[in-house]
């Protein structure tokens, strides 16, 4: 199988502090990465630099090969975008349309539909989205541009327990279906457990990289973490 | 009133309204705001040289905003104080090369004759500014929502920041010569604020932006040949009024 991601020897710094130290790992296409680990381990930067939008003060070393004709889809955390800006979700997927030539309105609707945006909410002011609302619209966005890749910033954060089942699966579905290789960053170890087919977790100073059989074990977590980690695993 | 006068003035109030949008959006109208004052110091060195103080104006308001947006690369701590001090700068250095009338017209707007050559320049300085911010809207919506989502989705962040900002620089120095540096930052900001308040989606608040400020520019030079006062405080006053207005409208909702 190809690797959709190679990464050699990343280290990854600002100013004198490194946050990430030599990280070499590698995804197969169409497998599912999730990164966990704890606050400032260096996540969202690792993204940010495999994106190539590391802040300004940062800088990196090292190597990252994404495979040939890699189309990236970037779902950020939730953004801070005042409610009172009249740019509703509408205005924001038909600018990603009008960017991409081979997007259609029948893809616009397909989109819609698959990631379940009412029509409601298309009409709303993009801050006042709830949170799930907010990342499926970030979803479809990231769609529209016929991603191959889709990296997600902790995609579940701020969202109801139901609405997070349904963004997990959402997620599941584009990658079964689609083909997507996915690269998530997560802080619910029984979502990694469920979803992912690979995990990296950055700890203070020291990194994993295998499968989640491997990973999760309570004795490495709380290497990891730092502390005993609780969590409970769903078997299906 | 002329007619080139006119012209110029609803051209220019096109271009104010819309390119106030995205100013008010990303909220950088204080930004903005502090850039007007940098192009004191370029009518001084102008008029010291005896060169039109417009083309003083615009050199000196373009470095400004290659200014803002190279600070606005590093990091992000202290870049509002160092607009801040880097702007009151300008107006002091701008206050001590301009003299007397001269500052007070730079600063609020002068009356003298417009030659064809002004108004031409004017206008199509304002439809270039027009062109731009239509024809860019959706990049600059990406944009105000993510910067990062903007770059994955192949959008050149920092050159479109650059010349957005140029555009900016561009239309407070068209309205020098009517408004002044201070006003016009003003017609930038009120009506696109006022839009911001009534609008529903983008396309909306783009509409309501341009058309406040025509209405403003309009009604302020009614009221000015009425009234027998200057233009530009007018306008603005009009401007502000609309946006108290949209208050009520607000509380009707």
């Amino acid at each position: 199988m190809e690797n959709a991601l190679e990464v050699d020897g990343l280290t990854v710094r600002f100013g004198q502090t490194e946050v990430l130290k030599n990280l070499s790992f590698a995804l197969e296409k169409g497998k599912a990465l999730a990164v966990i680990g704890p606050n400032g381990a260096g996540k969202t930067v690792l993204f940010q630099t495999l994106i190539g939008a590391l802040p300004a003060e940062g800088r990196f070393e090292g190597s990252i090969r994404w495979a040939r004709d890699t189309r990236i889809g970037y779902v950020p955390q939730k953004l801070d975008i005042e409610r009172d800006v009249p740019i509703t979700a509408m205005d924001f997927l038909r600018a990603r349309a009008h960017l991409h030539p081979r997007s259609s309105s029948g893809d616009m609707e397909r989109v819609l539909e698959l990631t379940g945006i009412s029509a409601a909410a298309a009409r709303s002011p993009i801050g006042t989205l709830s949170g799930g609302q907010f990342q499926r619209l970030l979803i479809a966005f990231a769609l529209l541009g016929s991603p191959s890749v889709l990296m997600l910033d902790e995609p579940t954060a701020g969202v109801d327990e139901p609405g997070q089942k349904l963004l997990n699966e959402l997620i599941r579905q584009l990658r079964e279906e689609r083909g997507l290789t996915v690269l998530f960053i997560s802080h619910e170890i029984s979502v990694v457990y469920q979803y992912a087919t690979t995990v990296l977790c950055l700890g203070h100073g020291s990194t994993c990289f295998g499968a989640p059989t491997k990973i999760l074990m309570p004795e490495l977590l709380h290497e990891i973490y730092g502390t005993p980690l609780g969590y409970h695993v769903h078997e299906h | 009133m002329n007619t080139e006068y006119f012209l110029l003035s609803i051209a220019m109030a096109i271009a104010a309204g819309l390119v106030g949008c995205f100013a008010v959006m990303r909220r950088m109208a204080l930004a903005a705001d502090a850039l007007s004052h940098v192009a004191l110091p370029g009518i001084g060195i102008a008029l010291a040289l005896h060169i039109h103080p417009v083309f003083g104006a615009v050199a000196a308001l373009f470095f400004g905003a290659l200014l803002v947006w190279a600070l606005e690369g590093k990091a992000r701590v202290g870049t509002e104080a160092l607009i801040g001090v880097l702007f009151s700068a300008a107006l002091a250095v701008g206050s001590m090369t301009t003299s007397g009338e001269d500052l007070i017209e730079a600063l609020f707007g002068g009356s003298g004759a417009l030659s064809w050559p002004e108004v031409l320049f004017g206008v199509a300085a304002s439809i270039g500014v027009v062109v731009f911010v239509v024809s860019q809207r959706n990049k600059l919506v990406v944009i105000l929502v993510s910067p990062e989502v903007a770059r994955t989705a192949g959008i050149d962040v920092r050159r479109l920041n650059l010349l957005y900002l140029e555009m900016f620089a561009l239309t407070i120095a068209l309205g020098l010569r009517y408004l002044g540096v201070l006003l016009m930052g003003a017609l930038i900001i009120v009506p696109a604020a006022t839009a911001k308040r009534l609008a529903g989606n983008l396309s909306g608040m783009l509409i309501a932006a341009a058309a406040i400020a025509v209405a403003a520019t309009a009604g302020g030079n009614g009221l000015a040949i009425w009234l027998h006062r200057q233009t530009g405080p007018l306008i603005v006053l009009v401007a502000t009024g609309c946006f108290l207005l949209s208050f009520l409208w607000d509380s009707r909702r």
